[in-house]
């Protein structure tokens, strides 16, 4: 079937229909990933987004529903060059195409993903639509997609009711170490499957607590948590600092999350809140702007966002650069930074954006891009243990 | 971190002659690193022996040594240029070693020279088998279980724990040399005997057989701050087993999720990581099909082939960016060069798919076993890029000028299925098109699976391209269905082939329908950041984005394509150098090219560079978007030359020499009557197409005659026939494939071979030197040790030569380049054939006379005259130095390959030895080409009755020299006749001791061996040459060769060699 893209603009792209036969308005973006497309779809922070994948060649490994970063895909429309007719990765459960139609994301494939990348780049993000109805009229479409906000999406991605994630008690529990794994044919066979590989060689988060604010978080920060040893209990976005501090954990992280971060009006009062105690805090993300907004810094929206795999961000404390992964349309304008509260940590080496701020005086870092990886380079990982490390520090005081 | 200001003179070591396993990929890595730290103005001083390279141009690096690549000769270049530091890691792994050695013998430090860049100790680390393997234990990176042994018993009881098969891998060789996969303890004997032997340090790993696995790579680079990236992955459709430069790679991984992705990627950075590594380095990992685990193949601690692929994939210039990290740099200090805007600290991501496929020698070598291993083949590859796999792969099929143009381009309809399936295990160069037959009938893919290993999605791609071609075969041709074959990148000549329809109804519906190529662009960053660099692929699914220019004068340079046997590096210089002109001239230029290894395909070298295959259809695509005011097709080899018929009916005007003259010069009858008209003679013969026509001419003229295809390089298909036997030998092999042109069958003169190389501006020639062959006539030009200046003839014959140039050229209206060769038979000189076009010597006479020929060629095709540019015409004066230009061979790499020299040419590279005396330069020719003798002392003559009694002449030399001659009984018995003592050995299948046996020992220095004229049908002979080449014993099949090098010996002088800075002549 024969499907259009129509953009804000008036351009048209014109492919093919693929997943769920629905038509879509939304805000559309691209992202760089050359692997990692299902991480790409599940990860809440596409809420409200239409995705347009650069890389040609999609759904070449399938579905492996344990690379799944929440429980279902959130974005609301799937663009990409090809999608593979069929697909072949010995933990595939099904096809891309059959999970986009079972979790009614419509999409349209066959396009130049380049030409819309470049326009997009070149004009900014904007509006648009996916249809499959060839008589659309322009004049009705454009008025329709300009009126399109993404909203408060941070509702409706969050959990609705809170949840605890046990700590491991030893490494095995993790799965192989990475590099460790031992194959056996005869299970395979047996249908089983392997647990992804495990990054930590530690446990050092053994006893420690930590409450994880659900902003639209992807599984892997709670699993990074957890692999670790530490006690992770996840909080529906809406829940009042007060619960969360009564709960007494040794540290509070805050997620990543979709959506224009000025929209989280009341979830920035409790955020406040939380930065007032002197509990620990790490945040990722929507996470990491909120708390900007909460203590008086201001964000901004890009022109095109980061999305993907390749964004080099430097450690301003060591100059270290690491390879991050990457997923925002906003940013904490550092020209409005009050160095009592916050300086920058971290910068994006390509564009000199905000990628991270140290908190004054507090126990409280926060990063604007994802440790937690899934997908992209695992090159950050070690700010989950600086993270328990503060807590350590603070349990020791 | 800043640039180290203690780093101000450099010496870079490059890579000496190509070889299989090392090859043009160095010179572009090198080339990129000289102009990098020139550019920080670091004073360069370039040793390599490689004439043929540009990385030796003078204007590359400040000084310049063609000098053999050997410790000794290091040391003196040290001593006279005192350089502060040398980067070792540019140069292959012979400038790896090297440096190495330099460093090791505590050369380095006493002369105060740093190793810059990665560290003595970290290349131990990386290449020392048992260090490599402590250290990823220590950071529990798995490697297979192996162990590394000095002798075969340990290797039997190794592998009786670990259990068959095993892979061998020797330390420290090239291209895998050596390596294979031992099934049983016969096979494991053989090939481990062989590979101590082989290897530099006698040490061969032993190891787990992997064999099926994914084999992955990643390109990684660090600076000395730690920061890592890697700049791409690469998955190989042919599982392990397979030498990766045999393979076929894809780019980036398709079948890895995320989690394999980083999995391996984490792996590829602690690796680095912990080998302290700053620059470039390549991790190669086996990965299981079914499971998360994997084996760390191997590192390659320096740049590569794959890096250079690697680099061409992204547009990431690794090389470029390694030798600024050697000087100190921070990966976030380097700007991304390509983008102009961020820095070369992120990682590439593609929005594109590439595809390498391997140049394979089997059509040089026919006798050679078609066998792909983990010891490299390939003489060189192709890379193409398109927005889908199965298009990448219809590109790079028809990028490889081998015939072959989709996957029917081999026929295997005649097996049956049980046969095709036999083929299958086979694993070869023709795999693809078995499997591509076996999609065909129907054949699942889980069997297909089953048999090769080949990851199902590739098996799935094939399938798709397979069902393309049922479809336009059963299929009316609509608008949509030819759409459909071109997003997958279907030529144009297939589709019409397929469909029943002609070429040019094809292109009318294209060209009718809209249905046209678009470029898209290579960016590093998939669009994400404006890109300056005009770096082109094309596609049929997108809108266009090459930028549409206007300037005065555009030129199109057509590139040489993939490296072969016969068409090198050599052309690639050319095509730079002219690139390089015309821009100077205030051309716009453009280049189409599909060589990953090459300096062309950099994206700074042309203002405009075109990814693509060579063939008229994706030509005429460029020239659509670019239309070009003229095309120069002399510096590109046959490979562009082929193109010129083409390019006039898309009405580009050829510049330089016009292609009825480059047809004049081909086609017999038109060069016979120029001939006539200019008075010069030649050897009679006649043009056939049949073999009755060839024994016809063969019988008029009188045995010997040579046989030969019209229209080659490299003397391909070229051979001397004695008798009507032969004949219809040779012309069986020529007709093989369909030939468009005659068959050249000549009268065989012997004589004294000489070449030049001229530069003509339509009234006048220039002509840097005369070259003249050591080997007789007989051994094709590119395969005989070549001296310049002549040194044997008379003034008399140099005089007629440039006569005989001057009227050619004339006659030929040549304007640029022109290459001809000579025999002389006393005084009398003849032509053998005249090719108004670049060859194969052009670097090498530019470099030793210092006249820059391709730029003047190119100045004269602008309209420059000879005289405007400042040169009186004629043949210029002598230099005062001798160049010998020394052939070079890669016959260990290919198993069963006929080694004797004949009309058909067989080297891959050549080296220079230059210096004052002939005897000298001789010396370090042989040197540079690995020939360090004597050794043992003891040699083996084995001739042909005709050969006898210049046998004796030699044999008394070498006798005089202290060598111990064996001698087969004939030989023997012919030598000590005539008072030359020789021993008897038995010949192989007489009792022991053998000449087998004895080569076997490893107490022989040299063989000579002349086989029987015409193709060898001696088995004896044969055997004896392949093991001799096998078990490094340097064995030749040219009596002039034998007697050049007992000259060598005979005059070898222990004290230093005179060093000779190029850059200076």
């Amino acid at each position: 079937m024969r499907a259009f893209l129509i953009l804000e603009d008036g351009t048209v792209f014109e492919g093919t229909h693929i997943g769920a036969d629905r038509e879509v308005v939304s805000e559309i973006v691209f992202n760089t990933s050359m692997a990692g497309y299902l991480e790409v779809l599940t990860d809440p922070s596409y809420a409200g987004q239409a995705v347009c994948m650069t890389y040609p060649l999609i759904g070449n490994y399938g579905i492996c529903r344990d690379d799944m970063e929440s429980a279902k895909p959130w974005c609301d429309g799937f663009i990409v060059r090809e999608l593979s007719r069929n697909y072949s990765n010995f933990r595939a459960d099904y096809s891309i195409q059959q999970f986009l139609v079972e979790n009614d994301v419509a999409g349209i494939a066959g396009i130049d993903t380049r030409a819309l990348t470049k326009i997009l780049r070149e004009k900014g993000t904007m509006n648009g639509m996916i249809t499959t109805n060839e008589n659309y009229s322009l004049d009705e479409v454009i008025p329709k997609l300009k009126a399109y906000t993404t909203g408060k999406v941070v509702e409706k991605v969050t959990c609705k009711e809170k949840y605890q994630l046990k700590g491991s008690k030893s490494l095995d529990e993790n799965g192989a170490l990475s590099g460790s794994a031992k194959f056996s044919e005869t299970d395979y066979k047996a249908g089983k499957r392997e647990m992804k590989p495990s990054l930590v060689k530690t446990l050092n988060g053994v006893g420690k607590k930590v409450a994880l604010l659900d902003l639209g978080t992807k599984d892997n920060i709670a699993y990074s948590l957890k692999i670790r040893g530490c006690d992770v209990t996840v909080y529906p976005a809406v829940t009042s600092a007060e619960e969360i501090i009564a709960d007494a954990p040794d540290g509070i992280m805050l997620s990543n999350g979709p959506g224009d971060p000025k929209e989280c009006t009341s979830i920035i009062k409790e955020i406040k809140k939380l930065y007032d105690s002197d509990i620990p805090i790490f945040a990722i993300c929507l996470g990491h702007q909120l708390m900007a907004l909460a203590t008086g810094a201001d964000t901004y929206k890009m022109k095109y966002g980061h999305r993907g795999g390749n964004h080099p961000v430097k450690d301003l404390a060591t100059g270290r650069v690491y390879i991050s992964s990457q997923n925002h349309g906003y940013v904490v304008d550092m020209d409005k930074l009050d160095p009592k509260v916050a300086t920058p940590a971290f910068i994006n080496v390509n564009d000199g954006t905000n990628e991270g701020l140290n908190y004054t005086g507090k126990n409280i870092f926060t990063v604007q891009f994802h440790p937690e990886a899934c997908c992209g380079p695992q090159d950050s990982g070690y700010l989950f243990d600086r993270f328990i490390e503060m807590m350590e520090v603070r349990g020791n005081a | 971190m800043p640039k180290n200001p203690n780093v101000k003179k450099v010496m870079v070591i490059g890579s000496g002659p190509i070889v299989i396993g090392q090859a043009a990929e160095f010179d572009y890595a090198g080339t990129q690193a000289c102009r990098s730290l020139k550019e920080e103005g670091i004073e360069v001083v370039l040793v390599n022996s490689n004439p043929a390279t540009i990385m030796t141009d003078r204007d590359i690096a400040d000084k310049v040594y063609i000098e053999p690549l050997t410790v000794k000769v290091l040391e003196q270049i040290i001593e006279k240029e005192k350089p502060d530091s040398i980067l070792p890691t540019l140069g292959g792994q012979a400038g790896l070693n090297l440096g190495m050695e330099l460093e090791e013998s505590g050369f380095l430090a006493s002369h105060n020279v740093k190793l810059l860049g990665t560290t003595a100790a970290t290349i131990k680390k990386a290449e020392d088998r048992q260090e490599f393997k402590d250290t990823m234990e220590k950071i529990g990176e798995p490697c297979a279980a192996s162990l590394v042994v000095e002798n075969v018993d340990d290797g039997v009881a190794f592998t009786n724990t670990i259990g068959y098969p095993v892979v061998l891998r020797p330390a420290y060789t090239l291209g895998g040399s050596g390596g294979g996969i031992a099934h049983n303890q016969a096979e494991l004997e053989e090939i481990l005997e062989n590979g101590l032997r082989l290897s530099r340090v006698g040490q061969v790993l032993v190891e787990r057989c992997i064999a099926g696995w994914k084999e992955i790579e990643y390109e990684v680079m660090r600076d000395s701050a730690g920061n890592c990236i890697t700049v791409c992955n690469m998955e190989n459709i042919d599982p392990v087993g397979v030498h990766t430069g045999d393979s076929i790679v894809v780019a980036p991984s398709q079948t890895l999720s995320d989690k394999e992705y980083q999995m391996l990627r984490t792996s590829a950075l602690n690796i680095i990581s912990e080998l302290n590594i700053t620059g470039g380095c390549n991790v190669q990992f086996a990965l299981h099909p079914t499971s998360f685990e994997y084996c760390v193949i191997e590192v390659n601690p320096r740049v590569s082939r794959s890096s250079a692929l690697a680099s061409k994939a992204t547009g990431y210039p690794i090389a470029k960016v390694a030798a600024k990290i050697a000087l100190g740099y921070t990966l976030d200090e380097i700007k991304n060069a390509i983008t102009g805007k961020t820095y070369a600290s992120f990682e590439p991501t593609l929005d594109y798919c590439v595809v390498k496929m391997p140049r394979l020698p089997f059509d040089k070598f026919i006798t050679a076993k078609r066998m792909l291993t983990t010891q490299m083949k390939a003489t060189g590859e192709v890379m193409s890029i398109c927005t889908n796999f199965e298009g990448a792969l219809m590109k790079a099929i028809r990028s490889l000028e081998q015939h072959v143009d989709c996957l029917r381009s081999y026929d295997f309809t005649e097996l049956d299925d049980k046969a095709l399936l036999k083929r299958m295990e086979k694993v070869d160069d023709q795999r693809i098109y078995v499997i591509a037959e076996a999609l065909r009938r129907g054949i699942d893919y889980d069997t297909i699976y089953d048999k090769t290993k080949i990851d199902k999605w590739f098996i799935d791609k094939l399938a798709i391209i397979v069902e393309m071609e049922h479809r336009l075969e059963s299929e009316e041709l609509t608008v949509e269905l030819l759409k459909e074959a071109k997003r997958i990148e279907f030529p144009d000549n297939v589709i019409a082939r397929l469909s029943g329809k002609s070429d040019g109804e094809i292109k009318d519906m294209r060209y009718k329908n809209n249905i046209v190529a678009a470029f898209k662009m290579v960016d590093t960053c998939a669009a994400e950041f404006e890109a300056s660099t005009p770096y082109y692929y094309s596609c049929f699914d997108g809108e266009n984005e090459a930028v549409e220019t206007n300037p005065p004068k555009k030129v199109l340079v057509l590139g040489s394509g993939p490296i072969r046997i016969g068409q090198g590096i050599e052309f690639d210089y050319c095509s730079v150098h002219a690139t390089w002109a015309f821009a100077k001239a205030g051309y716009e230029t453009i280049i189409i090219n599909n060589n990953p290894e090459t300096v062309s395909t950099d994206f700074d070298i042309a203002d405009k560079l075109y990814f693509e295959p060579l063939t008229p259809e994706d030509v005429e695509n460029v020239v659509n978007i670019e239309k070009p005011d003229g095309a120069v097709v002399q510096f590109g080899g046959q490979t562009a030359i082929k193109l010129t018929e083409s390019l006039m009916k898309m009405g580009v005007p050829i510049l330089g020499t016009k292609a009825e003259d480059v047809d004049a010069a081909e086609d017999r009858e038109l060069f016979d009557k120029i001939l006539e008209e200019t008075k010069i003679p030649r050897a009679a013969g006649g043009t056939v197409y049949t073999a009755e026509e060839a024994k016809e001419v063969a019988n008029r003229l009188g045995y010997p005659v040579l046989v030969r295809p019209s229209y080659v390089l490299g003397g391909q298909g070229m051979q001397i026939a004695i008798s009507d036997e032969e004949i219809e030998e040779f012309m069986a092999i020529i007709n093989r494939i369909a030939q468009d042109h005659p068959i050249l069958v000549d009268k065989y003169l012997q004589g004294k071979e000489l070449e030049v190389d001229a530069v003509c501006d339509g009234t006048d020639i220039l002509i840097p030197g005369i070259m003249e062959h050591i080997e007789r006539t007989g051994v094709h030009s590119g395969d005989s040790i070549s001296v310049y200046p002549a040194h044997t003839i008379s003034v008399k014959v140099k005089e007629t030569i440039a006569e005989y140039t001057r009227r050619l050229a004339k006659a030929l209206h040549v304007k640029g380049l022109i290459n001809i060769q000579f025999i002389a038979v006393g005084d009398e000189v003849f032509v053998i054939e005249v090719n108004p076009r670049s060859s194969r010597t052009v670097p090498y006479i530019s470099k030793v006379t210092g006249i820059p020929i391709v730029d003047l060629a190119t100045e004269v095709i602008i309209g420059k005259t000879i005289r405007e540019l400042g040169y009186e015409p004629g043949l210029q004066k002598e230099a005062g130095y001798v160049a010998i230009k020394m052939p070079v061979f890669s016959f260990e790499k290919i198993r069963g390959a006929e080694i004797s020299l004949g009309p058909e040419m067989k080297s891959t590279g050549e080296c220079l030895g230059i210096a004052k005396t002939f005897n000298e330069a001789l010396y370090k020719a042989f040197l540079g080409a690995g020939i360090d003798l004597p050794k043992h002392k003891q040699m083996i003559i084995t001739v042909k009755d005709a050969d006898k009694g210049e046998a004796i002449e030699i044999g008394r030399r070498f006798e005089k020299l202290g060598y111990t001659i064996y001698a087969t009984r004939s030989t023997a018995k012919a030598l000590n006749d005539a008072g030359v003592k020789a021993r008897k050995v038995n010949k192989i299948h007489q009792e022991s001791p053998t000449v087998m046996d004895l080569i076997l020992g490893h107490k022989i220095d040299l063989v000579i061996d002349t086989p029987t004229q015409g193709r060898d049908k001696s088995r004896d002979g044969f055997l004896i040459r392949r093991t001799s080449i096998e078990t490094g014993v340097n064995c030749l099949t040219a009596l002039d060769t034998a007697k050049a090098l007992a000259t060598s010996l005979e005059n070898k002088n222990d004290s230093a060699l005179t060093l000779v800075n190029i850059a200076e002549l």
